[in-house]
């Protein structure tokens, strides 16, 4: 069995169902992301978990005991807030000896634990100092060695790292996940940025309007988003609805504008009204007259390591990422051909949903 | 305290849900103090309405019965109109004053840097923490037969004037007890304008004065406004100084008020001023409530 | 300073000289070795100081005046700071009824007040006794304590307390060892803004003591009208002198102007 298992949780506001019948177990010492845009029901579920709020159904085992109705203050488990919640007016040390000493470990044995922890998170000469002596990152580290101190079955992280700014938070991520190797803590971490989620967890939850719709590595639900909304969400992606003009056992081709593309998703049934996906680094620039589609450049934008192509053609524009290998970028205007393999092109069923360009906004 | 801090308190996302859990929580918490101020606010003002319907016996000093004669002689006898108009004047002509000096010093003060423009603040509106009794004294003091206002006037050759127990002589002091509930509102409003507007119209070729009373002018009425409101209210009630430096021919509302209740033992006559008062201050502060909520409704609408 | 014009800066002097004139003549005048009220223009006494001292019934009143600030001060802290997290942090029927209630004497003046407790002491029996002047003075300076607090608790980040809980303190230690200390600049702002509008008070006080209970500005206000000797200025002197020292304090654990100007 597992270490944390969420069974069927629901929180209802009112009318409103903020989180709908969640399920999901954690092993112990994972680390476990949830992922899914402002307002999906990230924060609740982890509240939750901590206590803070109460399921209006469901149940939560930790270590095989049912906690689904047990105090915040009885469950032991270590939290980072968003806006770290340090206790302004106690020193770091204090700070982090505070949950020590709510748990009646004798004093002499609180320094050496306190000071394990903040040199954990390398912040032992700033013990005497108050919260606001510390910058963003150090306070965010406090927190952590604060959550850590008392051991928790489980750390909960609420989007830990957001009110950084872009380069400490790139250094904190690979920091987090160091540490959380070295403690071996089971960790929840909740946030809406998947570079983040992808980058340091075991495992992805992707939640969308209270739900959890994918539940998987994260490379697989980059290279196999289960639905629509997350394909968009997780990446930027070229999204081309078509219809299934023949399938085999193994394929099918899909007739986009007229253009068949083959596909290698089973069981599709020609006529049947699709969405294809493929993602932009998986098309390659070719020769105008060498690919399966020709086009022209209508703008590119230099990306450091990367160029993003908008590309003018018989589907419309598409979206095409080639690394900057130092060769001559294709000029605007230019005429070019694409060409894809048909493994990495991935196929939901029915119609394109709205707003295609939702991916743009939330991930750029 | 074991109820302050329901366990399930929702931590919202965004802005704070207020707990809905405990309904019994809040009422213990706020419980004493409401039970505070149900005994000595809303008791006492709803005994004293009562009190001012009661008749009054001179030759006894007995209360009873049912009358309307106190709210009618307020607005029939002449002794009492007179004051009501007198308090009126006088507080109308100190709200005045202080809008003509308490606007533009808000202004100088907004445009000084620190540490002046602390130490200046600190100046002008910490003499609200001083006792208006002892402000009153000073008053008293400067304005005397052999104060130092008089010497000036002997030294210039003007000669000795009877300041003292003169209309004059409690607006001046009226102004400056109420002067700092103009300025803070005014600031208040100053501190919220962004300076680069006033700086974008002068930018645009207006003059200084036309900046001002084109630009800074509309966007600190509410507070000249509310200042003034305020002002009057609290004039309009003034104790101390009318009865410090009024005399005893020079009576306001709430020095006549006083006299009803501790000479003449007139109670219920005393209760009935104290009642018109009250609404009276109360129907200023409520208008302008709404009138504020409206006027910042329609701009944000 | 730089932004102000010549006539400007004549114009603010002669406001604060207008401001400070009836203090600082105060201040001089209880320094005269005169009988008369004049300034100390032959030297410095302290003799109407020692008259202040020499007096009982100022010395009481004195004594009156601190024990009713410090006690309505103190208990209207206790009430307010629950009422506030009561308000604060609670949706309940009648929130906006207690709310307006525990600011209405802000509104209404304290003539009113001072007329109406006569009246409820007079109904039941309690005319002239010191506990009901402190619950009356508690009336006046709640309102000043619970806006300091409201604007302390709704600054607040209720994580930290949920912290608190989640490291396994209880809600009696939370409260003490975090949301105490956390809303703690708005408790002594309150109590010394509370203290000094207590000390201070003179139109309601005036309906309610009796000659065993009379406060400090009560006591002048009645001498004043009498006679007028430097002894006045001294007291008067004093009371700018203990002001002062709370002013000076308040500023330093709140800032003044945030309290008289609101928080910016
Ligand atoms: N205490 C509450 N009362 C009512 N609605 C709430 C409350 N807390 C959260 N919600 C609603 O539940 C939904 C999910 O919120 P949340 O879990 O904070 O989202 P996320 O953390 O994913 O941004 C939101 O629509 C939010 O408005
Ligand atoms: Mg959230």
């Amino acid at each position: 069995m597992s270490f944390l298992e969420l069974k069927n949780i629901t929180k209802r506001y009112g009318p409103m169902t903020a989180v709908g019948d969640v399920s999901l177990s954690v092993e112990k010492g994972e680390f476990v992301s949830l992922l899914g845009p402002s307002g999906c029901g990230k924060t609740t579920t982890l509240q939750m978990i901590a206590g803070f709020v109460e399921p209006s159904a469901g149940t939560i085992r930790l270590d095989g005991r049912d906690i689904t109705r047990a105090k915040a203050n009885s469950r032991g488990l270590g939290i980072v807030f968003q806006s770290y919640a340090l206790f302004p007016h106690m020193t770091v040390f204090d700070n982090v000896s505070f949950g020590l000493e709510m748990q009646r470990v004798p004093k002499g044995e609180r320094k050496p634990r306190v000071e394990e922890a903040l040199s954990l998170v390398h912040l032992a000469p700033y013990a005497k100092r108050y919260p606001r002596e510390l910058s963003g990152g150090q306070r965010q580290r406090v927190a952590l060695a604060r959550a850590l101190v008392i051991r928790p079955p489980v750390l909960l992280l609420d989007e830990p790292l957001s009110n950084l700014d872009a380069k400490l938070r790139e250094a904190m991520q690979f920091e987090l996940r160091e540490i959380q190797r070295k403690v071996g803590t089971t960790t929840v971490m909740v946030t809406h940025d998947q570079a983040e989620a992808f980058s340091i967890s075991d495992r992805v939850v992707v939640m969308e309007a209270g739900r959890i719709t994918q539940i998987d590595q994260p490379y697989r639900i980059y290279e196999h988003p289960e639905t629509e909304f997350i394909s968009r969400f997780v990446g930027k992606t070229n999204l081309l609805p078509g219809k299934v003009a023949t399938a085999t056992g193994a394929g099918a081709t899909v007739s986009l504008a007229g253009i068949a593309v083959p596909v290698e998703t089973a069981g599709l049934s020609v006529g049947e009204t699709v969405t294809l996906c493929i993602r932009p680094e998986k098309l390659h620039l070719t020769a105008p007259s060498g690919g399966l589609l020709t086009g022209r450049v209508a703008d590119r934008f230099f990306l450091g390591s990367q160029w993003l192509y908008h590309i003018d053609g018989p589907l419309g524009t598409l979206m095409v990422v080639t690394p900057n290998d130092g060769s001559t970028p294709a000029e605007q205007g230019a005429p070019v051909g694409l060409e894809w393999s048909p493994s990495v092109v991935r196929v939901h069923r029915g119609a394109m949903a709205e707003a295609p360009d939702v991916a743009l906004e939330v991930t750029g | 305290m074991s109820t302050t801090l329901p366990d399930a308190a929702p931590a919202s996302p965004g802005g704070e849900t207020p707990e809905r859990r405990f309904p019994s929580a809040p009422l213990f918490l706020s419980g004493p103090a409401a039970l505070l101020f149900a005994a000595l606010v809303l008791t006492p003002l709803f005994l004293t309405a009562l009190l001012s319907f009661n008749q009054f016996d001179y030759a006894t000093g007995r209360t009873g019965g049912f009358t309307l004669e106190h709210y009618l002689a307020v607005v029939t006898d002449e002794y009492y109109l007179e004051i009501f108009l007198r308090t009126f004047r006088i507080s109308a002509l100190a709200t005045a004053i202080c809008v003509v000096i308490g606007v533009p010093e808000a202004y100088i003060l907004s445009r000084m840097s620190n540490p002046w423009r602390s130490i200046f603040l600190l100046v002008i509106l910490a003499p609200l923490l001083v006792s208006v009794v002892v402000r009153a004294f000073g008053w008293s003091m400067l304005l005397g037969p052999e104060g130092p206002v008089n010497g000036a006037l002997i030294a210039l050759g003007i000669g000795r004037m009877k300041l003292l127990y003169s209309e004059g002589t409690v607006v001046v002091a009226l102004v400056h007890v109420m002067l700092p509930f103009m300025v803070i509102p005014v600031w208040t409003s100053l501190q919220k304008l962004d300076p680069a507007v006033e700086q974008a119209a002068l930018s645009f070729g207006a003059s200084r004065a036309t900046a001002i009373v084109r630009v800074v002018a509309p966007q600190i009425l509410p507070g000249i406004l509310s200042g003034s409101l305020i002002v009057f209210g609290l004039s309009a009630s003034a104790f101390a100084i009318p009865g410090l430096l009024g005399g005893r021919r020079l009576k306001m509302v709430a020095t006549v008020v006083y006299d009803q209740y501790l000479s003449d033992l007139n109670w219920p006559m005393g209760a009935a001023v104290a009642v018109i008062l009250l609404a009276a201050n109360l129907i200023i502060m409520l208008t302008y409530h709404r009138m504020v909520e409206g006027h910042y409704r329609r701009r944000l609408g | 300073m730089t932004r102000n014009g010549p006539v400007a800066l004549f114009f603010h002097a002669l406001v604060v000289i207008f401001m400070l004139a009836p203090l600082v003549i105060v201040c001089l005048v209880a320094f005269t070795p005169e009988n008369t009220l004049s300034l100390p223009t032959r030297g410095f006494s302290l003799r109407w100081f020692e008259a202040v001292f020499h007096h009982p019934d100022f010395v009481q009143s004195f004594w009156n005046s601190l024990w009713l600030a410090v006690l309505s001060a103190t208990l209207a802290v206790a009430l307010a700071v629950p009422a506030s997290l009561a308000i604060t942090r609670y949706e309940f029927p009648g929130r906006g009824f207690l709310n307006a209630l525990f600011l209405s004497p802000l509104i209404i003046p304290h003539l009113v007040l001072g007329v109406a407790m006569l009246r409820l002491f007079a109904v039941v029996g309690a005319a002239g006794s010191f506990g009901w002047l402190v619950a009356a003075h508690m009336v006046i300076v709640t309102p000043y304590v619970m806006r300091l607090l409201i604007a302390a608790i709704s600054g607040f980040d209720r994580s930290v307390e949920q912290a608190a809980f989640s490291l396994g303190a209880s809600e009696a230690t939370v409260f003490r060892r975090v949301t105490l200390p956390m809303i703690l600049p708005g408790v002594t702002g309150g109590w010394l803004i509370a203290f000094i509008n207590s000390f201070d008070e003179l139109t309601m006080s005036i309906f309610i003591t009796s000659p065993s209970t009379v406060t400090l500005p009560v006591r002048m206000y009645m001498y004043a009208t009498e006679s007028i000797d430097p002894m006045m200025a001294a007291v008067s002197a004093l009371i700018i002198g203990i002001t002062a020292v709370a002013v000076l304090l308040l500023d330093r654990v709140y800032g003044l102007d945030r309290i008289l100007v609101g928080q910016q």
